[in-house]
């Protein structure tokens, strides 16, 4: 079950560039088995984080102070794109985000963030490039607020900036709600709309395994 | 309120939903759910430690294709390859899902293996963790990647939460010029709309181009749909699409086959149907497409040259291709064709289907992969091997200095030691040219199977149509 999300003031790393996919979030070897979780944050932006030598690369923003210490990212455009492992977001959130800001992100990715307590918030590109120059005005001092409860961001200087969300999404994160359990609570809507699609769409329903 | 038509993903949207849980997001029973051996047991031992049990395990099919070897006798898959394939193994049986299993006929690439057993119908809902899902909208269906918690709803529920996507159609006007595949139309579309373009949106490909395209075809541009930033794109059933599951293994027969086949012509978006956003692209236009960078639409004509990153004035846009450049090792200004390449990889769920192989032995026969270039082919599904060796393609391949294999997902995303070595070059069937993504450090073009063979006999990127028999 994710944990709730509700206020949430840190430190805030800009990675601008566009398409940062998720095969450059995390590489698939690093996913590859059932118990991989727990492992991936020092494997999150690998490419980006280490040299082919495996030392850390200085120009990388979150190898820098204050920046190491980011909970939010603030993203380029279509952050996110690609894959759909949810690794994605196990390897930020190992390495300790918990909102990431952007115009726009992989539709999957996007999904993902929900089903972990992760907040994605998409704003204009406008906004993010000014939230992007505020921190940088700091050198990542500054503190980024987000309120997802009145649906606002307060940039370091203080400007402030309403964003928009499903209002189901928002729920689900102010009250860390479990779909599954949610969802098997309309098991009987589940199974009578399956004996009546069983009749219109017969196709579709294969008999069912002999226990 | 003046009642207009409506598109297919409504009319199919909306055959599905079990609940209406607020304006614009619906809980939807989900027909197929497929499942792979890379998170196919991590799923189902989640719902285990959960408590709970599969809710149709009979609507639940598995098959290992990711992190198996493709090697012969798959020799080579790694120690934590085979652990998750005997875990798939013995979570399907225990849960009584049917798995099909390597050397078995059915077992393949998630995504050739649906449509080819029939599992994947018109204007069913089909799910897998695998983002590639789009494929199976080439017959029509209504299909998506979902990721891991979403993979356990399924399995728990049969019912996904979903919030209705926009709508998009893409219609490819024309008659596809010779040399020019599917797999050129849809890098085209993304190189014209960007790879976001279709983020937030379902897409529907539509046009003279996509109902002259045969199945395998629709399939390869739909697959591509992620990569246009669309999680769900899908083409209109037509004839072409009942002759292709007809007698199929999980398709239906006799009577309600007829059934079937009345349901799914009413499928087609009505003729005044709206849709959200709507782009035209002229494939007569269209040239064999390669991609020069780490992003797919880092796309251009085989003719063209690679982009000048001096002559753009937007700040972000220029760093981008000065990073992409750096990483592809390749000169700004300079014609792509003809850059020497290390690697050719054949195969994928994008193009490995038994037309892909023809077209890319059409190329080789005879010929031989220019020295110092290594070439795989491999096939998408046990079923597609045994037809391309019945039709000799294997010896085409083979003779031509090219390395026949088991099917897999292999090179595509490298999960399985299947790499390219790092600062080596790539031409590839596959989806995606992001960094690493055949390997840290490997550099991917991705391309056509009939530019891809033609690449590997020239030693280099190469027109294709310079080279058609």
């Amino acid at each position: 079950m994710p944990k709730p999300f509700n206020k949430l003031t840190a430190i805030a790393a800009p990675i601008m560039r566009s398409n940062i996919d998720t095969d450059v979030i995390i590489r698939i070897e690093r996913l590859v088995g059932n118990s991989v979780r727990g492992s991936l944050g020092k494997w999150a932006f690998g490419s980006l984080r280490y040299l082919p030598d495996g030392s850390e690369n200085p120009d990388f923003i979150l190898n820098r102070e204050p920046y190491r210490g980011a909970e939010i990212l603030v993203t380029g455009p279509n952050f996110g794109c690609g894959s759909s492992r949810e690794g994605a977001v196990w390897s930020l959130q190992e390495m300790g985000i918990r909102a990431v800001i952007g115009s726009g992100f992989g539709d999957i990715f996007f999904a993902n963030c929900f089903q972990n307590g992760i907040l994605p918030v998409v704003v204009d590109k406008e906004i993010v490039d000014s939230l992007a120059a505020d921190i940088e005005a700091t050198q990542g001092a500054g503190r980024l607020s987000i309120d997802l409860e009145a649906q606002t961001i307060v940039s370091p200087s203080g400007k402030q900036h309403i964003f928009e969300i499903d209002p189901r999404r928002r729920e689900g994160l102010l009250q860390g709600l479990d779909e599954v359990a949610l969802t098997l609570q309309r098991d009987d809507e589940i199974r009578s709309f399956q004996a009546a699609d069983r009749a219109a769409r017969p196709w579709i329903h294969f008999a069912r395994p002999s226990a | 309120m003046e009642k207009t038509g409506r598109t297919m993903l409504a009319k199919i949207w909306d055959r599905h939903v079990i609940a209406r849980l607020s304006e614009d997001t619906d809980l939807l029973h989900i027909d197929r759910h497929l499942l792979h051996d890379l998170g196919g047991s991590r799923g189902l031992l989640n719902l285990k430690s959960k408590g709970l049990k599969v809710h149709n395990p009979e609507l639940t099919f598995a098959t290992p294709d990711h992190a198996i070897s493709t090697a012969h006798g798959r020799a080579g898959t790694s120690k934590i390859g085979q652990e998750l394939l005997a875990a798939l193994r013995v979570e399907t049986s225990a849960s009584g899902i049917r798995m099909f299993d390597v050397d078995q006929p059915g077992q393949g690439i998630v995504h050739v293996i649906g449509p080819e057993l029939g599992l994947s119908l018109p204007g069913a809902t089909i799910v897998c963790g695998d983002s590639h899902t789009c494929t199976h909208g080439g017959l029509g269906a209504l299909a998506f990647g979902i990721g891991s918690s979403e993979l356990t709803h399924v399995l728990a529920t049969q019912a996904l939460i979903q919030r209705r996507p926009k709508t998009m159609r893409v219609k490819f006007g024309g008659r596809l010029p010779l040399g020019v595949t599917a797999k050129d139309m849809i890098l085209a579309l993304i190189g014209h709309i960007g790879a976001a373009g279709g983020t937030g949106y379902a897409v529907e490909y539509a046009g003279s181009a996509i109902r002259a395209l045969p199945i395998e075809g629709r399939l390869t541009v739909c697959n591509l749909s992620i990569e246009l930033g669309a999680k769900m794109g899908m083409v209109a059933p037509d004839e072409k699409t009942f002759e292709f599951l007809r007698g199929r293994p999980y398709a239906p027969e006799g009577a309600m086959w007829e059934q079937a086949v009345a349901a799914w012509r009413e499928l087609p978006s009505d003729a005044d149907a709206v849709f959200d956003r709507e782009v035209l692209i002229d494939v007569e236009k269209i040239i064999p497409q390669v991609t020069w960078g780490i992003s797919p639409e880092h796309v251009i004509g085989v003719d063209g040259c690679i982009p000048d990153p001096g002559n753009v004035d937007d700040p972000a846009r220029r760093a981008a291709i000065e990073t992409a450049l750096d990483y592809m090792g390749l000169k700004a200004g300079a014609l792509i064709a003809g850059t020497p390449v290390d690697w050719v990889f054949i195969g994928s769920c994008t193009n490995s289907r038994l037309s892909d192989l023809r077209a890319a032995a059409e190329i080789a026969r005879g010929r031989k992969v220019a020295a110092g270039v290594k070439a795989w082919v491999v096939p998408g599904s046990e079923t597609i091997k045994r037809e391309a060796v019945a039709e000799g393609l294997d010896k085409v391949f083979t003779e031509a200095g090219f390395e026949w294999r088991e099917p897999g997902c292999s090179m595509c995303l490298a999960a399985n030691g299947e790499t390219v070595a790092p600062g080596q070059r790539s031409v590839s069937t596959s989806n995606r040219n992001f960094v690493g993504r055949q390997g840290p450090l490997a550099r991917t073009h991705l391309a056509s199977p009939a530019s891809a063979a033609a690449a590997a006999i020239a030693g280099a990127i190469a027109d294709v149509r310079t080279m058609g028999r």
